[in-house]
């Protein structure tokens, strides 16, 4: 009986949680599947559903959509960027700080969490101004450097955490055995923490490819900026095709949500390592 | 042979390669050069932006300013603590083993691993009171009109709390749970052979284990909050008649619909009486932690 009923609770609790968040998701799908006539039909799933959102999207069939591949271009471009970036600065740092024991680098890892102590709006205002001076607004670069910022801190890190399981004793021979700093760090140290630069590549990439903000901020021309840009621009005409955008948010959606599933026992093991320390 | 180790490691450290010290600088100055550029200089550079006292004299004659002052503060303490609870709640369940939880969990990430801006919109589109699937579905069930979500300043705050609880819930749940996972198993089994009921195995065991977690938690969540642009932005844009803004929207709207930047900086310099507090906190507990 006691089983009966705490079934019956765990299954009440897992309907309400899988429509709160499902909700939102079936939504979009189910307008990117209805006809553009019928969107203000106000359905739970359209009379006649097609794919010819979807078609229209790949095919640019839009105003809205005419650089729609070069865009998805920008953002990929945008994602690897960051990506690249910030597992070679992430790798070199928590190196640095984490195995060569120097007096300074407890500073330096402090230093760099107090990014996280900015609420992500408030810098934005005096960054964009600062990236006027660099010379580099409505420059792809100028999105992947403010990204690597943001980003880097917390794989720092999450590498170090992880780091930290590697034996301190492995460094210690091949110092014996005559290998220099470069070898140990090439040899020794990126080959142990390989799983947790999976983690960390995957966080750089969904936070790239996700962020809208300073994409927004940051990118004007049609050519330079990235999807959820393009996606924000929908809004601002009363006759927008919201299926169409529905089946475009829908393309745009599926590559990270793929990547992080594909690699999600890397993400959860990896990401949240450490944080239950404090 | 500890000891012999590490006294070769000080003969050798000043070898043909550099030593340790000189590497260590070479290996974090990408990272130092990245920080000083994109994050330091900026903050600075706002400071000198945000010094000028006519910005702070029209923003605290603007109606706006201070309805958004008082709607960032009624989010922070609304939206953080109640999705905090939540995630506490959650965190408890999803701890149970079986598989098709496990498999209700992972759906339950979706909104964590999904861009923000097309479930926002989704969620806005939802919510058209004339044409959205919620009227639509109110109206065929009940025969009737359903309310002016977007429209009623109240109820469109509320829908940005709930789209900021919708998309942020996984993360902390997620977080609290592994709080939960490194309780040793044991004391649960000791609690039940003693008898103790749920409610006291959450109040003696659960939650003074992960008090800290979560007191943490809170503190991290509220300054990340602060900053949340999107669930305002792209739900209501600050809509209707302004009375939804918070200040990192009501900043970027000075700054960048008005084109007045040291306004906009101005905006976002009067939440810092909150965030700077908070943050001495986090960083004194942060460091107790270690």
């Amino acid at each position: 009986m006691a089983g009966v009923l705490r079934q019956l609770r765990l299954g009440v609790i897992a309907a309400i949680v899988l429509v709160w968040t499902g909700l939102p998701i079936y939504h979009m799908v189910m307008l990117s599947l209805t006809p553009q006539t019928a969107a203000f039909a106000g359905r739970v799933w359209p009379d006649n559903p097609s794919l010819e959102n979807y078609r229209s999207a790949l095919t640019r069939g839009h105003p809205f959509l005419a650089h729609f591949w070069e865009q998805l271009g920008n953002s990929l471009f945008v994602a690897l960027a960051t990506c690249g970036l910030v597992l070679v600065i992430a790798t070199t740092a928590s190196f640095a700080i984490g195995r060569l024991r120097l007096r300074w680098a407890p500073a330096v890892s402090n230093m760099a969490l107090f990014t996280y102590l900015i609420p992500a709006a408030f810098l934005a205002i005096p960054l964009y101004r600062v990236m006027g001076q660099y010379g580099i607004l409505n420059n792809r670069w100028s999105l992947i450097f403010a990204l690597v910022a943001f980003a880097s801190p917390y794989a720092i890190w999450v590498l170090r955490q992880y780091g930290e399981s590697v034996p301190y004793e492995l460094d210690e021979s091949a110092r014996v055995d005559g290998a220099t700093v470069p070898q140990i760090l090439w040899h020794i140290y990126i080959p142990l923490i390989a799983p947790s630069l999976v983690a960390i590549g995957t966080y750089a990439l969904l936070l790239a490819w996700n962020e809208y903000l300073y994409a927004f901020l940051f990118l004007s021309s049609e050519t330079k900026i990235t999807v959820p840009v393009m996606l924000g621009h929908f809004t601002t005409s009363d006759d927008a095709p919201w299926t169409l955008m529905m089946a475009t948010a829908v393309i745009y959606s599926l590559p990270p949500i793929a990547l992080y599933y594909s690699v999600r026992r890397f993400m959860v093991t990896g990401l949240t390592a450490g944080s239950v320390k404090s | 042979m500890a000891s012999s180790i590490s006294a070769l490691r000080i003969q050798d450290a000043p070898g043909r390669f550099g030593s340790d010290a000189t590497w260590g600088i070479v290996l974090v100055i990408p990272y130092v050069v990245v920080f000083a550029f994109i994050v330091v200089y900026p903050i600075v550079y706002g400071m000198v932006l945000g010094t000028h006292p006519e910005s702070y004299r029209k923003l605290f004659h603007d109606p706006i300013y201070l309805k958004s002052a008082w709607n960032t503060l009624v989010f922070l303490v609304i939206a953080v603590n109640l999705k905090l609870l939540i995630a506490l709640f959650l965190s408890g369940f999803f701890y149970n083993t079986e598989t098709w939880i496990r498999w209700v969990g992972i759906i339950f990430l979706l909104p964590w691993a999904a861009p923000s801006l097309p479930s926002i919109f989704s969620i806005r589109w939802m919510f058209n009171s004339e044409w959205g699937l919620i009227n639509g579905i109110l109206f065929r069930l009940f025969g009737i009109d359903g309310p002016l979500w977007l429209v009623k300043p109240g109820l469109a705050f509320g829908l940005v709390i709930a789209t900021h609880i919708w998309k942020n819930l996984p993360f902390w749940t997620l977080i609290l749970l592994a709080g939960r996972m490194a309780i040793p198993k044991d004391r649960y089994e000791a609690a039940n052979v003693d008898g103790a009921t749920r409610f006291q195995v959450f109040r003696f065991i659960t939650f003074p284990a992960i008090k800290n977690l979560y007191i943490t938690s809170t503190l991290l969540s509220t300054i990340w909050s602060v900053g949340d642009f999107n669930s305002v932005y792209l739900l209501t844009g600050g809509g209707p008649w302004d009375a939804t803004h918070v200040l990192s929207t009501l900043g970027i709207r000075y700054a960048f619909s008005i084109g007045d930047i040291p306004t906009g900086v101005a905006t976002v310099i009067t939440a810092l009486p909150v965030v700077i507090p908070i943050v001495f906190v986090l960083i004194r507990r942060l460091r107790e932690g270690d």
